[in-house]
């Protein structure tokens, strides 16, 4: 159980390091509401047509967005070395990266619970019919997309043009995991409730999850150690 | 020696472009429901072959590389990586003349194209992050995770044809379909166009090989003189 108290020393250090300056998640948020006001101009529809799109738009906005947090995830360790001292310190290499991870997806957890009213309330959506199956989407598909997101921070830390190769890199793996976060978001904002259909989808995100999650953690110390 | 077996690839994959040729252009006649453009098939179906075998050398390298740490393998990675990009790009851009003709659109947003188009980007991105590496090792290592990270989209791109209903094709070479849904002599031209194609792969492979492994010496070099 000692792991589990190391991936929870980690999250809760970048939990509290973020929680005092607020960089990250205040940047994250105005660059997510901004976007979602751009949508605005890309379009003019009806709030039917806007709710048949709702899954595209919303996860295009949280994967922009994380992408600010993810990079930050890693990179904020540099300054004095930090990330030396924590490879150096006794908690393995994928604890680190738990807790990390864990850390990444409550951000971006508060930044879409923040998220969807807003979309709500200025595009005329209601959204709230089907709540606790989408919030179940919503926490897979964040940890699915953060689990690959922490990891290409990790695999980026020491880049030139670090802010740029990440989304670059990790969008195109992120595919299977967002098309399944935007076919059920779409279908569940829709008032559908979960048929055999959208079982599909919610399995092919959870595949998506234990995959990438297993892959990360037995790769991360290659990564951060060598 | 070495040099001789490149020689000999080259010549031999020249000579069967040849021959292949030959037989589609003056041999076989035009395809049924076609016409003439069906023609493209033999450089389209072995284009994506080349592309599978060629990144699935390099994710082999890859696990080869992170288990004994040779950089070796990580130069045979790149390598093979850069070629398979290439005759990636020879499936993609036939695939698209094709769709002009039969579809009358260059693309369609269907799940085998995109699956493809996704591959072939991720292994750009690849490449990329090769470029932004500067420390061999370093470069190395964070080069062969990313192989492992890239693969499942090669194996979804082979699979899309059965997953779903696509746009594309389904299967047609007697392998994967049972057999009936081509005639066998065309059949056999496109697996002897296969290895045409793959002995200008290997031989490309050599030329690549051989310049990456000049360049580490340079490196070497350029290293030592700076320490004296």
């Amino acid at each position: 159980m000692k792991i589990v108290r190391q991936v929870f020393t980690v999250a809760a250090k970048d939990l509290r390091s973020e929680i005092r300056t607020k960089d990250t998640l205040n940047a994250s948020l105005s660059f997510a509401l901004v976007i979602l006001l751009l949508f605005s101009f890309a379009f003019d529809p009806t709030a039917e047509q806007t709710r048949e799109i709702s899954g595209g738009l919303l996860w295009l906005v949280f994967a922009f967005a994380g992408a600010l947090i993810l990079n930050r995830s890693f990179s904020r360790e540099l300054p004095n070395d930090c990330l030396e001292a924590l490879i150096a310190s006794p908690v393995p290499g994928s604890a680190l990266f738990l807790g990390k991870t864990i850390a990444n997806v409550l951000l971006l957890l508060t930044l879409e619970l923040v998220c969807f009213p807003v979309f709500g309330i200025f595009y005329n959506v209601p959204w709230t019919e089907q709540f606790w199956p989408l919030m179940l989407v919503v926490v897979l598909a964040t940890w699915g997309l953060t689990v690959v997101g922490t990891m290409f921070s990790a695999l980026t830390v020491n880049l030139r043009l670090r802010e740029l190769m990440l989304p670059t890199l990790v969008y195109p793996i992120m595919i299977p995991g967002l098309l399944g976060a935007i076919q059920l978001t779409s279908a569940l904002v829709m008032g559908h409730p979960i048929d055999a259909d959208l079982t599909q989808w919610l399995k092919l995100l959870a595949g998506f999850d234990i995959i990438y999650t297993a892959l990360a953690t037995m790769l991360v110390d290659t990564v951060l150690v060598g | 020696m070495r040099e001789k077996l490149m020689y000999v690839l080259l010549a031999g994959s020249g000579a069967l472009l040849v021959w292949n040729l030959s037989r589609m252009l003056l041999y076989l006649p035009d395809e049924a429901a076609q016409g003439a453009i069906y023609r493209i098939i033999f450089f389209h179906v072995p284009g994506a072959f080349t592309f599978s075998l060629a990144v699935f050398s390099a994710l082999v390298s890859s696990v080869l590389y992170l288990i004994t740490r040779r950089l070796p393998y990580d130069t045979f990675a790149a390598s093979a990586t850069e070629i398979g990009l290439a005759f990636g790009a020879v499936n993609l851009v036939t695939g698209m003349i094709w769709a002009r003709i039969i579809w009358g659109i260059w693309w369609a947003w269907d799940p085998r194209l995109t699956s493809m188009l996704i591959s072939w980007l991720m292994y750009a991105g690849y490449l990329m992050l090769r470029r932004a590496i500067d420390e061999p090792t370093q470069r190395a290592r964070n080069a062969a995770v990313l192989n492992i990270f890239t693969f499942p989209g090669v194996i979804i791109t082979y699979k899309a044809i059965d997953w779903w209903r696509t746009q594309h094709p389904g299967p047609v070479l007697s392998f994967r379909s049972g057999g009936g849904r081509m005639d066998p002599a065309m059949e056999a031209t496109l697996y002897w166009n296969f290895l045409a194609l793959l002995l200008l792969a290997a031989a490309l492979l050599m030329v690549r090989m051989r310049q990456e492994t000049t360049r580490r010496e340079l490196d070497a070099l350029r290293r030592e003189a700076h320490a004296l």
